[in-house]
């Protein structure tokens, strides 16, 4: 924690109650942590804590259970293929809606950044009702499509702040030199804006793999790993739970340190 | 003494058009550069010539004309098939690229083997001077050398023209005055026609062996840069080309060659008649600064004023004063500077005189 202030100067007042509030927030917020590890490495039957004992049973337990196997690589093909799309259709829609130049583009941009400001509930519901109609429920595809809508916001917004940046008469020399419009994107543009690519990906993928609601609509009996996860919590309460949370939560830290790392200079703008 | 280039036209603007809503960015420009020229379009902000630019290098669309370079066509052709290097106003270099590939940028997209690429590199680098830096990143060089690197790769493949953007804007002024001098020699000796925009006008008569100048998206004449300035062809240029003093006139008389002019505050001053025959027309007669010279007492010269020094401003070489004359209006002029001789300060009188053909009468409206 960075506490800046003059050395040989008292904190003010203030300043000390902001401090005793920030330490509490990270305490509140980091406190479930501190309990789902050590559960996940309990040798109870149920959820305890503290564990009376340490074992890796239910570790075990999770990767020789084919249904918690199933629902795991469901949800990494899901989060993948969520990647994939949102990333690219993404980035295109960034493209049109800050270098384009036609009627309704305000409109257009109201749309690809809706999905964040409608409940997901609401959105569920109404894809639900659509892919109904196309007899679509129960296809891991299907919920591709939802969850590549519901990410493409972020693509949008964090490609978007990285194009309205980025100083456009690079592309036009790059056009005058002799390159495409499409080889300019392609060797001058996508290479700058490179960080902002895989921040937006990371957190296309993120979405997907941590996503509930939209899953349990359209899944059918085709679990996700947090369907999966649900589902465990409201019929047995046993630890393999809190082993998927820790793997979940390893590997989206994964994914952020991976993020920062070659996703340095491009923060999401809200 | 530049001087000026001959030959056939390589760039021909005709008729050329565009608007922007109710603005008129082009109003018809025609324009021939010739081969091997420099040609200077120079202009205030607002005048068009960044649009005149933009069309040629393809980056704005026309609403009428056409555009030839070396005898094609080009006024649909999209920029990248249009053969132009340009150096933009910051340079546009390619940030992630060193500065051997962003001078191989223009070879690789046209296609060419990677031996050739890197021979040509050696030689455009060599050109600017820049030989040994090839592997720097644009950020890791001066703002002088991101120009010759920008320079570079507009003359790398052979264009057909050079397109300058104010280049020179972002540099310090002795830097900028010497890269002016070295664009101007890398120019002549690879003989490139080069259009060059700007809106200083001083590094127009500097660079350029020919000058446009443009106002409301027409050209206003179009002349050495020795022309421009001593006998601009209407009042905007006189005014936009070096200081000038511009007296509102009527022609009272013309006898032998010289015309009487009548101005303001009882102000009569004689000039080289020319075409001024109209008595009573309404004229401006224009005076540069560096033309009066102090008389002696009891000296005389074909025109003569007197006046109180209001304002002096130290120049180095010379001293610029402004005058309040003894029937009223102002007189701007720049007297060299010999040492010893100081300063006048204000409120000193002094009588100047110049003669008839140092003036140069424009059409008032």
């Amino acid at each position: 924690m960075v506490v800046s202030g003059r050395p040989g100067r008292p904190l003010a007042p203030g300043r000390k109650l902001l401090i005793a509030y920030c330490v509490l927030v990270m305490v509140f917020l980091l406190l479930p942590l501190a309990i789902v590890f050590p559960i996940s490495f309990s040798s109870a039957q149920s959820l305890q804590f503290p564990p009376p004992g340490y074992s890796l049973r239910w570790y075990r337990t999770y990767v020789n259970d084919p249904v918690w196997m199933a629902a795991t690589w469901r949800s990494l093909i899901i989060a993948l293929w969520t990647t994939a799309l949102a990333t690219v259709l993404g980035t295109l829609l960034a493209f049109s809606i800050v270098r384009g130049n036609y009627p309704g583009k305000a409109i257009v941009n109201q749309i690809a950044t809706a999905p964040l400001i409608v409940p997901t509930i609401i959105y569920s519901i109404a894809v639900y009702g659509l892919f109904a109609g196309f007899k679509m429920i129960g296809l891991w595809q299907g919920i591709v499509l939802g969850h590549t809508v519901h990410a493409l916001p972020f693509v949008v917004m964090i490609v978007g702040a990285a194009l309205r940046t980025f100083d456009a008469t690079q592309e036009q020399a790059a056009e005058g030199l002799g390159a495409s419009k499409l080889q300019a994107i392609r060797r001058v543009t996508l290479p700058q804006i490179r960080p902002a690519l895989i921040s937006a990906a990371f957190l296309a993928f993120i979405s997907s793999f941590d996503e509930l609601v939209i899953a349990m609509f359209l899944g059918g009996s085709n679990v996700t790993l947090p369907k999966k996860m649900f589902d465990n919590i409201t019929m047995e309460i046993e630890p393999t739970v809190a082993v998927v949370s820790v793997l979940q939560i390893v590997l989206v830290s994964l994914v952020l340190m991976l993020a920062a790392r070659f996703g340095a200079g491009a923060r999401p703008v809200t | 003494m530049v001087e000026p280039a001959t030959g056939s036209a390589d760039l021909e603007l005709s008729g050329l058009i565009r608007r922007f809503g109710t603005v008129t960015a082009l109003a018809g420009v025609d324009l021939a550069v010739r081969a091997g020229e420099l040609l200077t379009i120079l202009g205030p902000s607002g005048s068009g010539k960044t649009t005149l630019l933009k069309a040629v290098a393809g980056f704005e669309m026309l609403d009428a004309g056409d555009i030839r370079l070396k005898g094609r066509d080009i006024t649909l052709a999209p920029p990248a098939r249009r053969n132009i290097g340009m150096v933009f106003q910051n340079y546009a270099l390619f940030p992630h690229m060193d500065v051997a590939a962003n001078v191989a940028f223009p070879l690789e997209m046209r296609g060419m083997a990677k031996a050739a690429i890197a021979e040509k590199v050696a030689w455009a680098l060599q050109t600017v001077d820049l030989a040994g830096y090839g592997a720097r990143l644009p950020r890791q060089l001066s703002g002088g050398q991101q120009q010759r690197v920008a320079l570079a790769r507009a003359v790398v493949f052979d264009p057909g023209l050079l397109l300058l953007d104010e280049p020179f804007g972002a540099l310090d002024r002795k830097l900028r005055e010497q890269m002016q001098l070295e664009v101007k020699r890398l120019q002549r000796r690879l003989g490139l026609t080069t259009l060059f925009v700007t809106h200083d006008q001083e590094e127009a008569l500097i660079l350029s062996d020919r000058i446009a100048v443009m106002k409301s998206g027409q050209i206003e004449q179009l002349g050495t840069p020795e022309e421009i300035y001593a006998r601009p062809a209407n009042r905007f240029v006189a005014d936009f080309i070096g200081e000038s003093n511009l007296f509102r006139c009527r022609v009272s008389a013309v006898a032998d060659g010289m015309a009487t002019l009548t101005g303001e505050g009882g102000l009569t001053l004689r000039i080289v008649a020319g075409t001024l025959t109209a008595i009573g027309s309404e004229i401006g007669a224009l005076l540069r600064p560096e033309r009066p010279r102090i008389l002696v007492p009891g000296e005389t010269a074909g025109n003569m004023a007197e006046g109180e020094v209001v304002e002096a401003v130290y120049l180095g070489e010379s001293v610029k004063y402004a005058l309040r004359l003894v029937g009223g209006g102002s007189l701007l002029v720049r007297l060299p500077f010999k040492a010893g001789h100081g300063m006048l300060s204000p409120g000193q009188r002094l009588r100047l005189g110049w003669d008839p053909a140092d003036m140069h009468a424009v059409p008032w409206s």
